[in-house]
């Protein structure tokens, strides 16, 4: 047995598209310990799902091969069912189902006792703050309530590991909040093992142990936050300059960007690099009227790893017409 | 960080289950709004009584006989419709939770793929039976006479039947995936001839010869002859026969080919 309770190799996944091949997913490798709380990345269709989809038995892969706690999702697909919990993007829930209903039911589809069932419902009903909804069928509940749900409905036989796809997508800030605490508390109580897939950087940064960054189908970057964006991105040092030729003289010497007034420096420990720049280009006679840092974020992460960033992906994505119509300068251009 | 917390046993952690174990899991659960809500299965026999309540006199008067004898041949009818038409539209609960996501979480679930399949299917049973009995019951007062040895036999074929062409619809909605309105196409082209070659409501003896050869490959005429044949108390009679075989026939093939649609399901 190893110590990983997710190993892959060279998993592919392709699609026939319109007489063509799609690579969905392009030989990704990865290694998840016992107990990690693993974050997936990218932008929307970038093959993290089908990733999901190919470990959790959901598809079967092209090309390559994975144990997932211990079994092998080709071999033994009924093993890795047995011992995995999963949430998916939808609602897992049916509509006109009840909340406790569904969570008995859920306990004989993992063949779990009558009794145990019960007291495992009743135990995820309490910890996930049910207990109003209980005996609410589920088309009746809110977007976090049904939430709630799924994951209650993903950890009934205390899965070693648990997979969450988009686990917050769509809920307002408050809900979100509340759900990762749940998660985090969980995950405290029984050292279950997370991997989960988000296009929300935040996301990632604060609560996952290690971030895996997918674009186009592979995975382009894989290390804990802090240490990608340390080695990626670096931080960001912004000086302004009374004049123009002031700020092209401390450019000279420390380095950097130059744009009119404003010098930009990107540089590792850039919390400690600004007091030096201050210091010397003082010694130098150029005054810097203002100074900012900013530490890298995910998005630096992956503008600097694609040239794209995530956040202008999302926006995109999310409202395409919405400016054309309203923005007057757009309308112009056009 | 912890990485090693394993603070509890894994008490509740899953069990390998048989088949018949699945399928009585998968039953429960899809059984449960049903218990929970009757009123439901009550709702949904809507259009057989209308058939019965406003197609019924007027056969009878064309007919020109005697009532009771008009309900006699026409009551079968309309049972035969009521596992029809409750069994075909029944993969829209499944098209439904394929869209949500519900269907996406028993196919994790370590279920056996066709227990998914067969489970749902024999929950139709249940509306399907207390569907006939109630109809059956609201055409006593008119005069039909029925003959209880009968009954349950001719709801026992119903049932079979009903198993294979709720398996159908599962099917149908396993193939359409996120498409409903082809669903609905499929099954509103296919529902109103099957009724119609049947001869649920109106004799085919005096149709022409094409609709007569229609009729013959249609299995739910010989549905329809062994209705009429049980509810009369003739549980004898070769129309049973042609009946019994029609709908062993329907649910050997809709529980083949719907299994097989279940385990291909992505």
């Amino acid at each position: 047995m190893t110590n990983h309770m997710i190993t892959a190799r060279g998993l592919t996944k392709s699609f026939p598209a319109k007489g063509r091949t799609v690579e969905a997913v392009r030989s990704v490798d990865l290694d998840v310990a016992h107990g990690e709380l693993v974050a997936f990345l990218g932008p929307n269709g970038a093959g993290k799902s089908t990733t999901l989809r190919m470990l959790t038995t959901l598809l079967p892969p092209t090309s390559g091969e994975a144990t997932v706690a211990g079994c092998d999702i080709r071999r033994d697909p009924a093993g890795v069912r047995r011992r995995i919990g999963y949430v998916g993007q939808g609602t897992s829930g049916g509509h006109t189902q009840r909340v406790r209903d569904e969570l008995h039911a859920q306990g004989a589809f993992y063949g779990l006792g009558r009794r145990e069932t019960r007291v495992r419902a009743a135990e995820l009903i309490d910890s996930l703050e049910l207990g109003q909804v209980a005996d609410r069928q589920v088309q009746s509940l809110s977007g976090g309530q049904k939430r709630r749900v799924d994951i209650a409905l993903g950890l009934i036989h205390r899965p070693e590991l648990l997979f969450l796809d988009e686990p917050s997508t769509g809920l307002d800030p408050h809900s979100r909040a509340n759900l990762w605490d749940h998660i985090v508390d969980l995950r405290r109580a029984n050292g279950t093992t997370i991997f989960l897939t988000t296009h929300y950087l935040d996301e990632a940064d604060q609560l996952a142990e290690r971030v895996m960054v997918m674009d186009h189908g592979a995975v382009i970057a894989d290390d804990t936050a802090w240490a990608l964006k340390e080695s990626l991105a670096g931080d960001r040092v912004t000086l302004t300059f009374g004049s123009p030729t002031d700020a092209a003289a401390a450019a000279a010497r420390i380095g950097g960007e130059l744009d009119g007034l404003v010098v930009t420096v990107t540089a590792p420990g850039g919390d400690h690099a600004l007091p030096r720049y201050l210091r010397d280009l003082g010694d130098a006679g150029l005054v810097v009227e203002a100074a900012t840092h900013r530490r890298p974020t995910l998005d630096d992460v992956f503008l600097a790893l694609t040239g794209r960033s995530l956040r202008e992906e999302a926006a995109s994505a999310a409202a395409p017409a919405a400016t054309s119509d309203t923005d007057p300068a757009h309308r112009v251009a056009a | 960080m912890t990485t090693h917390t394993t603070t509890t046993a894994p008490a509740a952690s899953a069990r390998p289950t048989g088949f018949a174990h699945d399928t009585a899991a998968v039953f429960v659960r899809e059984s449960r709004p049903l218990v929970r809500d009757p009123f439901s299965v009550v709702f949904s026999l809507v259009q057989p009584l209308v058939f019965l309540g406003l197609f019924g006199p007027l056969l009878v008067g064309a007919a020109g006989g005697d009532a009771a004898d008009t309900l006699q041949w026409f009551v079968p009818g309309i049972l035969v419709m009521v596992a029809l038409f409750g069994t075909a539209s029944t993969g829209a609960n499944l098209l439904f939770e394929m869209q949500t996501g519900s269907h996406e979480r028993t196919l994790v679930a370590p279920l056996s793929r066709g227990a998914l399949l067969v489970g749902r299917a024999l929950k139709d049973v249940v509306p399907l039976v207390v569907q006939g009995t109630i109809v059956v019951l609201v055409a006593v007062p008119f005069g039909f006479r029925v003959d209880v040895p009968g009954l349950v036999a001719g709801l026992a074929v119903l049932a079979v039947f009903g198993i294979g062409f709720g398996a159908l619809s599962y099917t149908l909605a396993l193939a359409c995936r996120s498409r409903d309105w082809m669903f609905w196409m499929v099954h509103q082209t296919l529902l109103f001839p099957l009724m119609i070659l049947s001869g649920m409501l109106l004799p085919l003896d005096d149709g022409p010869e094409w609709i007569r050869v229609a009729a013959a490959v249609n299995p739910l005429s010989y549905l329809v002859g062994a209705e009429r044949a049980l509810l009369a108390g003739e549980v004898g009679a070769a129309d049973v026969a042609g009946g019994v075989v029609a709908a062993v026939v329907t649910c050997a093939v809709g529980i083949a080919v719907g299994v097989r649609a279940m385990r291909r399901a992505r």
